[in-house]
Order: structure tokens, then C-alpha cells, then sequence
């Protein structure tokens, strides 16, 4: 039997994600998916989900979510305190829901991106072989007040009191370890020594595609053709701010491609909040 | 060995993907080597690669998973080319993409003949005479990268961006000219609109072009248009295309 979740207060920026629309970037197709995958698979093993299943991300303000049949849910990402009918749970561990139940989290203290799992996954409409939100893609690009998300019941939940410790999955380093992009070679050793010396600031208009970092380097490179991207991809803008895409970056850019984060630090910049200090390494392969 | 005409650079990208770099410049025949290429590393590899995204001068093979010797998979990579797409017949197309010119659909229509010099018909012959090649698509879901405008419509793009350009607006930036396939912020001049859908999220080829294709922008009349967009809601437009 299906059941609905009711969205009582949608946060700052709550949508629907999955691993993302894999195959389509020929199309122009960005692939979205999870900002932070770690925790989003994180928030499907706990349930012992197909990896893949719809979860609800958050970013910095966590919605309110009252679930109108039974089912069991969990929460990672960032640190905060899940709270089911006002009773006080832990993250990363399986939490049974009882019909009309009101979940919500306090006290965000850490990370930028939250989760929600639930049994089997969110049903939300499949567009390109993933229910991950894009605009122009799928019908609603983030969930809304009042908005429902249809999944399946499951009440047959034995309790597991277990939970996994957090710190071994939440890495708070400042380090951001990056391979070198095909136009890092262009840059001068001064500039190659600015870009790794530097402590870069998150910038505050972070969003989905992409995170701009404060502190300006000196760019005196061609332009270049428009090539292709990926996200993880630093690109160094026209006016020196450097740039890393995210999940919903476009798939290709006319920037130089300095540097490439690994799939780790992507996972990490992602929890990252405004203001926030980074320091850029370079790794090899 | 036989010796190639196209000499391709390879270097790791991500954990699970490799660029493959031709020559730094826009050209035609490195385009149809590039989706030759890309078509035989699809072939060949089918499930353990997700896909080939290709660029002007670049393919990127992103794989399913973390590449373990980035050699051997580039001796791989470099034994599935030939110069062979120079032989194959080809199957590309010729679309006939049609466009309103007017200024009701598009204001900036008038003011931009007027900065080039020109009158709105003679912009418009200019515009649809050439067979525009398409290089690929990305920007945006079902954007394509044309190349062959004629220079004499080369504009530098708008200062500070519009915030809005609506679905369907046929625009030039640079030496570019190009189709919004949905409403997007853009610092191009719209010159025109067409009623046809360039991405629909709903079936498995969201994109009705591949690059490699031709398309032509032919000018129709605002009645047309109109006729166009109806037949389109209704689903029952075709748009005209013939082999090259």
C-alpha cells in the first residue's frame, strides 16, 4: 500500500535526490544526485536499501515531514538532532515512524547537507531513469509546503538500537584534495603556488551547481573552446574567483579546468558552509 | 603501424574517467573523427563506461568504475580508433528548424539590425542561408553548439546578461548563434523564436538532433508560427528533416 509524507515546512532548498541522471550528459543533461554521496549512501545502508532509493536532501534549514503511514526512515549528514512526535532520537540509525508522525531536526551544528532515508526509497516520478529534482527536467525542482511524496508502507520493523558513530563517517578537514586539471599546466608557478598556499573561503552564494571560493587569483590564461566538465571540476573565471562544480553543474564550460577534486573532497566541500576555510591539495592518480 | 591522421592526447580526468584531446581548434573533419571514435568506444565497451560526452575537440569517457591502470585502458582506448569515419558513409541529417522573425517574439530584433548596420530582411537571409553544423550539445539540457555563422553577424555578447530568455529563442553571441530550448538568464541578442521543442524530458532521446547533424533556420510568418506552436501542444508536428 502506498502512503504519502506531507511537507509541513520546506526548509532553505529540499529536494528530491538519487545518484543522479547517469548517461544523458551527451544530451546536455547535468547529473545531479546527492550533494554529499557518502551520507546519501550512508542513509540507504542503515535501511539496507538498493542503493540507489530516493531520499529527501536538505541544505542548512531542515524541512518539517509528517508521514501519514507507517514505515522506518534515517537521518545522516549534516549533525543535528532528529525528533519524532518531540521524542529525541539519534542520526544514522534506523527510526521507526509511526503513522502520523511529525519528524523534525534541531539544532543543526554541523555540514551544510542532510538526509532523509526511508524503506524502499521515496516513489517520486522517474524523468531519464532518475527522481533526482532539476528544473526543465523534472515537474517540481524542490519540494514545497504543503507538497506530498508517495512511498510504500512497512510496518513489519524489529528494533535495532544499534546506530553508526557519525565521526567515523563525518571528516571535518579543512583539506581538499584535488588531481590537476587539463589547463593546470597553463598556469605560472606563481600562480600554481597561490592556488595551493591559499586558504579559500566558501562563498555564500553556494548552491547546487556549483560552490564559488573567496579570494581572487591572478588570471592572465587564453580563453579557451567551451569543453567538457564534470562535477569536482575548478574552474578559474575570467575574473580570477575560482569555481567548483557541483552535482548540478552544466556539462560543459568555457573556463579553465585547473584543478579536479576527488570524488572524497567533493563529498566533503559539500558539507562546507559559507565562510567556511579550505585549503586546496594536489594528489595524483 | 599505419599512421593516423588525427593524433589524440590522453590523460586521466577523475577516478573513473578519461579526456581524450584533439587538436585546439574548431574543424569539421576532427568532429566526424571524434564521433567515429566516441561511436566505437560505445560499441566496444557498452556496460563498463556510462558514457562518452563529446566537445569541439575533446571526448570524455566517464566509466562505471575507479579506472585500476590508466595505461592498459589507454592502449585499449587507442586501438578502438581508425581513420576509417573518412570511408563510412555517414548518417547524418538535415533538419529544417523554422523560425519567426518578428519583433513581436523577438524585441531585440530591430535594435540589432540597426548596430549591425542592416536591414531585418537582409539579417534574416544572412542568418538562414547556411547549413549550420551541430558540435554537440550541452550549456543547457538540449542546448547545441553551432558552428557557421556568417561573420558579418558576429556580435560580442550583452555587457550584463538578461535575466530571462525565453524557450525557444534563436539568439547570437560572439561568433555563435544558438537555440534556448527553456527559459534561461543569457547575455545574447534574440533575433527570432521558434515554436519547436529541443529537449523533452519525457522520452528516452530527449533531443531530437545528434551532433553531427545539420540544421537550417528557415523564416516563417507569426500566423505560421502560431500554427506550428498548435500543432506542436497537439502532438502531431513533424519536424522536416532529409539525409545528407
Amino acid at each position: 500500500m502506498n502512503n504519502i509524507v506531507e511537507i509541513i515546512k520546506q526548509g532553505l532548498y529540499t529536494t528530491i535526490q538519487d545518484l543522479g541522471r547517469l548517461g544523458f550528459g551527451k544530451f546536455g543533461v547535468p547529473k545531479s544526485g546527492a550533494m554529499d554521496q557518502r551520507s546519501f549512501l550512508l542513509a540507504n545502508a542503515v535501511l539496507n536499501n538498493d542503493k540507489n532509493c530516493a531520499v529527501i536532501e536538505w541544505i542548512l534549514v531542515p524541512p518539517i515531514l509528517k508521514f501519514h503511514g507507517d514505515t522506518v526512515i534515517s537521518i545522516t549528514g549534516a549533525v543535528c538532532i532528529p525528533y519524532l512526535d518531540d521524542v529525541r532520537y539519534k542520526m544514522n540509525r534506523q527510526l521507526f515512524v509511526k503513522k502520523g508522525s511529525v519528524l523534525k531536526l534541531k539544532k543543526v551544528k554541523n555540514g551544510m547537507i542532510g538526509f532523509v532515508g526511508i524503506k524502499y526509497g521515496f516513489d517520486a516520478e522517474v524523468k531519464l531513469e532518475s527522481k533526482s529534482y532539476y528544473p526543465n527536467i523534472t515537474s517540481h525542482y524542490r519540494l514545497l509546503k504543503n507538497d506530498v511524496i508517495p512511498y510504500r508502507n512497512y510496518s513489519s520493523f524489529k528494533h535495532h538500537f544499534s546506530s553508526v558513530s557519525s565521526t567515523v563517517f563525518w571528516d571535518n578537514s579543512k583539506t581538499i584534495k584535488a588531481f590537476k586539471g587539463p589547463e593546470y599546466e597553463l598556469l605560472s608557478e606563481a600562480q600554481k603556488d597561490q592556488l595551493l598556499n591559499t586558504d579559500f573561503i566558501v562563498s555564500r552564494d553556494r548552491n547546487r551547481m556549483a560552490i564559488p571560493l573567496e579570494r581572487l587569483l591572478v588570471n592572465d590564461l587564453p580563453s579557451m573552446l567551451t569543453s567538457p566538465v564534470l562535477p569536482g571540476t575548478v574552474q578559474l573565471t575570467t575574473s580570477g574567483k575560482l569555481i567548483v562544480l557541483m552535482r548540478d553543474c552544466q556539462t560543459t564550460g568555457g573556463y579553465p579546468r585547473v584543478l579536479q577534486l576527488t570524488q572524497e573532497s567533493i563529498n566533503i566541500i559539500a558539507q562546507k558552509r559559507p565562510n567556511e576555510e579550505i585549503q586546496l591539495k594536489l594528489v595524483s592518480f | 603501424m599505419k599512421k593516423n591522421k588525427f593524433e589524440f592526447q590522453y590523460e586521466q580526468y577523475t577516478e573513473n574517467a578519461i579526456l581524450i584531446k584533439g587538436s585546439s581548434e574548431i574543424d569539421e573533419i576532427l568532429l566526424d573523427s571524434l564521433l567515429f571514435y566516441k561511436n566505437e568506444i560505445e560499441n566496444y565497451y557498452n556496460k563498463v563506461i556510462v558514457e562518452v560526452i563529446s566537445s569541439y575537440n575533446w571526448l570524455l569517457v566517464c566509466y562505471v568504475d575507479v579506472i585500476e591502470d590508466f595505461y592498459s585502458e589507454v592502449l585499449m582506448l587507442k586501438s578502438l580508433y581508425s581513420d576509417d569515419f573518412l570511408k563510412k558513409s555517414s548518417k547524418k541529417r538535415l533538419w529544417k528548424i523554422p523560425v519567426c522573425y518578428s519583433s513581436q517574439l523577438a524585441p531585440e530584433l530591430e535594435s540589432f539590425a540597426g548596430k549591425k548596420s542592416m536591414t531585418i530582411k537582409e539579417l534574416i537571409t544572412l542568418h538562414t542561408a547556411p547549413l549550420y553544423t551541430v558540435f554537440f550539445i550541452g550549456f543547457l539540457p538540449g542546448f547545441l553548439y553551432l558552428g557557421g555563422l556568417d561573420k558579418k553577424l558576429v556580435t560580442s555578447r550583452k555587457a550584463s546578461p538578461s535575466a530571462k530568455l525565453e524557450k525557444g529563442s534563436v539568439a547570437i553571441g560572439g561568433n555563435q548563434t544558438g537555440i534556448y530550448p527553456c527559459d534561461s538568464p543569457g547575455g545574447w541578442h534574440v533575433i527570432g523564436k521558434t515554436p519547436l521543442d529541443f529537449f523533452n524530458p519525457n522520452i528516452s532521446n530527449p533531443c531530437f538532433v545528434t551532433p553531427g547533424d545539420k540544421i537550417q533556420f528557415i523564416s516563417i510568418k507569426e500566423n505560421e508560427y502560431n500554427d506550428i506552436s498548435f500543432l506542436i501542444s497537439s502532438g502531431i508536428f513533424t519536424v522536416e528533416s532529409i539525409f545528407l
